[in-house]
């Protein structure tokens, strides 16, 4: 009798993928202004760490908002000993607000139906459990956050079957796409019970614009099959065309709200990204369909949001003058490090998708490939993180339909690093056209300059780190005892 | 219109539809009652005391002057504020490293020292609640089966059962020796499942138990292990009582077993302790929630799982200090062990002076008291009628045997650390009262006794369909008028 269980020994948690180098190197050799200025700079994550000051400011204001300063203690015990799965009423609130201010309050969010989740990593698993039987399949645009292998199927069963995007509409989702994948569904009698898509996008960093939205919304709705929105990047938006939630489409617009089964529409959002907290593990679920609140609820007590936690976010996001603040300014810095960035990388030729949100850019380095195969992405991703050490992802991990794409994050690092980092690539593209220029010579010099190894070999490590460096929660620690033990 | 109502199977998942999250059961009243009429002291002090809760706040005060001393365990606080931004944005499974040796020594202090645990054994959870159902997520697959001795913690039902599809099978311990767990019991409820066909992936249990607050004694815990290691089936040891042991005989950790000589031989990959700062420290809103495991690919699964149920940096940071604090962790965990022996010593003497027995025991938050004489036959139905008098006339929230699975009608467990000394004393007069009246009662005829129904101006509804609320941690929903419920 196997001693553990099939979803201890299978792969389906998505982290044994071979691509673990660009974490190794990283973890090698991290960068550091001073200590380690020739490392590899972390371009993989998607953090957002150019607001945290803001914030900052207003916790030294607001010491109350904390249990365990002076001024907050007296709610110390009652903010400990509090757990009531439906949360604190004030964390409800203010996060049904907040949720209202990043969409410039043209929609109204119901704190009674904001329900917590362990990060929207625990948010979009319970989804599926409330939604889906094991064996049943979600529809999702591609290319995805790579995550969602792990939070969407792994303990649930369910499958994810892609709706291929393509660069030569900017990799928007299409009718003909969609239907097409649910034809190929319903021929192999796999059972699709929903749409789960990400708004704005990851990796893309672009919002769906309202008639996709109501297309989708229509298509699902005659299908009589879920759609769920990550919303996790609502407020990264810092350029036109402004964010369309599907809570507008479905409480403003005057055809779908006659029309649509509010019944099959859930929003999932967090805190990680919005607010640069990805530590508490702020995740909700907000769902149109009162059975779903229900059982989402209880099945939040497998990952309650702390309430100690709760409380301080409940205060925060309660200042108003602070939020309205925040939102304008992360835009702001957003838009100025998303132009620093795109700009730099234009200057030597590399193009991005023309993006309006997110913590990153979609790199078209089609260019760059030897050939336009994932072995050639693969050579060519490895080429960067060990030559221009930058540790950045490639398409592939996002399932993305076509080669040559790579998503880089921008919002994670400080402009010094930006600096260094557009600097690297500067020297490896006037590089890259050296070789093409001159034959084989300069290449193998460069290779010779770098000096990690490169070693592919799946066997020795089980924290394989690729997907690590972009699913959340993850794993940086290099050098596990457990890891070795094996060997 | 031609929509599907929401109550069509096909909309939402099975889970969804299932009662497996075991929150319909009968067992509302309580919190109904409590929800309706909340005891409090100058506002309401007739209201419905809840002793339904097994909650920790004796020891708050320690906590708190620690805090006061200790503004860096803060992230919030000036003298913390520069360890914010590192702090919201780490998001490592791993946790910080500084907490995870923080609980192990805590685990490690909590055990007098008797036993090491390492670090990189310590993954985050949910609560223990995360904790329990992730190991079951590890160890089992849909369908299989885990024993647990009963009376157990009935949310089991939910934590255990409920998205993992693994079942439970009870291993019934009798009155007759005090609920021990016996050899015996456990063999014939493994080959009852052998002879159904069911697969036994391993025994569960928790120790201190709830709700009996008893502790198990080493050849028990041998007999179990012996038994576990032979089948070669899980044996995972829920220890989220361990410092509320407040009396001998003196806690035995199943950590400690292994290394004994006479076990040590048994295959440690097949052993796992949860754990949790719920209850040892009164912290059940942070959400602490631990699974140690001896097997290298448990802790490891479990960990990727984690990330579905991990526990605040704030909280992290902040326990990581307080843990950390020797000084501190040697005072609070000598000075909580004299609260509640204390609490429990005032709360039974008061008990038994009215002549009512409770099971011996040395740990918890609660004791398991046998009401059997006050049962007007020994049947479940008559516990369920002396429950709703217990309620909705003595106006004490306690929880029924029967909601732990006990096999014997009559016991009732009742908390007795989440509330202050006036409190329980107001707890103690109306038993005192109840137990008179009901002994007159007895003695003469039926009218007194339907006069005292009449006083009770509480409607008795018991249909199931209006509530889902009851008595499981986290809680189920003390905030009455949800729309959703209506």
């Amino acid at each position: 009798m196997a001693l553990l269980s099939k979803l201890a020994t299978n792969e389906q948690h998505g982290e044994n993928s071979p691509y673990f180098d660009g974490w190794k190197a990283y973890d090698n050799d991290p960068f550091h202004l001073v200590n380690n200025p020739n490392g590899v700079i972390q371009m993989g994550l998607a953090e957002n760490q150019l607001s945290f000051d803001l914030i900052e400011e207003w916790i030294k204001r607001n010491p109350k908002a904390s249990i365990c300063t002076t001024e907050g203690m007296e709610s110390f015990r009652t903010i400990a000993n509090f757990q009531d799965y439906h949360g604190l009423p004030e964390f409800r609130s203010a996060i049904a607000k907040f949720m209202e201010k990043t969409r410039g309050s043209r929609v109204k969010f119901d704190p009674e139906r904001v329900v917590m989740a362990g990060g929207a990593t625990g948010a979009n698993e319970t989804l599926m459990f409330c939604l889906a039987d094991p064996g049943d399949a979600f529809l999702v645009p591609s290319p995805y956050y790579p995550g969602f292998n792990r939070d969407l199927r792994w303990r649930t069963g369910v499958q994810l079957l892609p709706i291929s995007c393509k660069s030569s509409n900017s990799f928007k989702i299409t009718i003909e796409a969609l239907k097409e994948a649910y034809e190929n569904a319903q021929q192999a009698n796999v059972k699709v019970k929903g749409l789960i898509l990400t708004n704005p996008s990851n990796p893309l960093g672009t919002t769906l614009d309202r008639d996709t939205l109501k297309n989708l919304l229509t298509f699902t709705n005659e299908h009589n099959i879920h759609l769920v929105c990550d919303e996790i990047y609502a407020t990264t938006v810092f350029d036109a065309p402004q964010f369309v939630s599907i809570a507008e489409i479905i409480t403003n617009d005057e055809v779908t709200n006659r029309c649509i089964n509010k019944d099959l529409v859930h929003i999932v959002y967090s805190l990680s990204k919005d607010m640069g907290f990805p530590g508490f593990r702020v995740g909700i679920v907000y769902s149109f369909n009162d059975d779903v609140v229900n059982c989402a609820r209880k099945m939040s007590s497998f990952g309650l949001v702390s309430t100690q936690t709760q409380h301080i976010i409940a205060a925060m996001l309660s200042d108003d003058e602070f939020v309205e603040e925040f939102l304008i300014e992360s835009a702001k810095r957003l838009r100025k490090r998303h132009e620093k960035f795109t700009g730099g990388l234009e200057e030597v030729g590399i193009k991005c998708l023309k993006s309006n949100a997110g913590l990153f850019c979609w790199m078209d380095l089609r260019p760059l490939l030897k050939e336009p195969t994932h072995d050639g992405e693969v050579t060519l991703w490895k080429l960067i993180i060990n030559d221009v050490k930058l540790n950045v992802s490639p398409g592939s991990s996002f399932n993305c339909p076509e080669t040559g794409w790579f998503r880089v994050c921008f919002a994670n690092i400080d402009d010094q690093t930006v600096d260094i980092a557009l600097v690297r690539i500067r020297m490896f593209v006037d590089g890259n056209n050296d070789v093409k220029e001159n034959g084989v010579a300069k290449e193998k010099q460069h290779w010779k300059r770098s000096n990690l190894r490169l070693s592919f070999s799946n066997g020795k490590y089980d924290e394989n780190v690729m997907s690590l460096n972009m699913m959340s929660p993850n794993s940086p620690i290099p050098h596990s005892p457990l890891v070795r033990a094996r060997n | 219109m031609g929509f599907e109502s929401a109550n069509n199977n096909s909309i939402l998942s099975k889970l969804a539809i299932n009662e497996e999250h075991g929150e319909n059961s009968p067992y509302f009243d309580g919190w109904k009652a409590y929800d309706n009429d909340p005891f409090h002291p100058l506002k309401h002090p007739n209201g419905v005391i809840q002793m339904g809760l097994a909650e920790n706040q004796l020891c708050f005060d320690l906590t708190e002057e620690w805090i006061k001393k200790n503004p860096k365990a803060s992230i919030c606080s000036t003298e913390g504020i520069k360890s914010f931004k590192a702090i919201a944005n780490f998001q490592d499974y791993h946790g910080l490293p500084e907490f995870r040796r923080a609980i192990a020594k805590f685990m490690e202090k909590t055990r007098g020292g008797r036993v090491t645990f390492d670090p990189d054994r310590v993954v985050m959870a949910g609560g223990a609640t995360g904790a329990n159902e992730t190991i079951i997520f590890c160890l089992a697959d849909s369908g299989d089966a885990f024993l647990v001795p009963s009376p157990y913690y009935s949310a089991f039902n939910r934590d255990l059962r409920w998205r993992t599809g693994v079942e439970l099978i009870p291993i019934h311990c009798e009155s007759c020796n005090n609920f021990q767990i016996t050899t015996k019991a456990v063999k014939e409820a493994y080959e009852n499942a052998q002879k159904a066909n069911i697969k036994v992936k391993g025994l569960i249990l928790t120790n201190p138990s709830n709700p009996l607050g008893t502790t198990l004694d080493e050849d028990t815990l041998k007999s179990l292990l012996n038994f576990t290691n032979q089948h070669n089936i899980h044996l995972v040891c829920d220890e989220i009582y361990t410092a509320t042991v407040f009396d001998t005989p003196q806690f035995v950790s199943i950590a400690e077993v292994l290394n004994d000589n006479e076990t040590n031989y048994c295959n440690k990959d097949l052993v796992h302790i949860v754990y949790s700062l719920s209850k040892d420290m009164g912290l059940p809103g942070f959400r602490i929630g631990i699974v140690y495991s001896f097997n290298d690919a448990v802790v490891n699964c479990a960990r990727k799982m984690s990330s579905f149920g991990l526990i605040s940096t704030q909280t992290q940071h902040f326990l990581a200090a307080m843990l950390s604090d020797e000084k501190f962790v040697a005072n609070y965990l000598a000075e909580s062990a004299k609260r509640l022996a204390k609490r429990h010593k005032y709360f039974t003497n008061g008990l038994l002076e009215v002549g009512i027995k409770c099971l011996k025991s040395n740990a918890g938050l609660f004791c398991w008291m046998d009401l059997r004489p006050l049962l007007r036959e020994s049947t479940f139905d008559s516990e369920m009628s002396l429950w709703r008098v217990i309620i909705n006339e003595v106006k004490l929230n306690v929880s029924p045997g029967s909601s732990f699975d006990c096999q014997e009608p009559g016991f009732f467990r009742v908390c007795f650390a989440n509330m202050d000394d006036e409190t329980v004393d107001i707890a103690l007069s109306r038993i005192r009262r109840f137990v008179g009246v009901k002994r007159s009662g007895d003695e003469s005829n039926a009218v007194e006794k339907k006069q005292q129904w009449k006083k009770n101006n509480l409607r008795l509804s018991f249909s199931k369909r209006m509530y889902d609320e009851s008595v499981l941690s986290p809680l189920s929903s003390p905030i009455p008028h949800s729309p959703q419920v209506r």
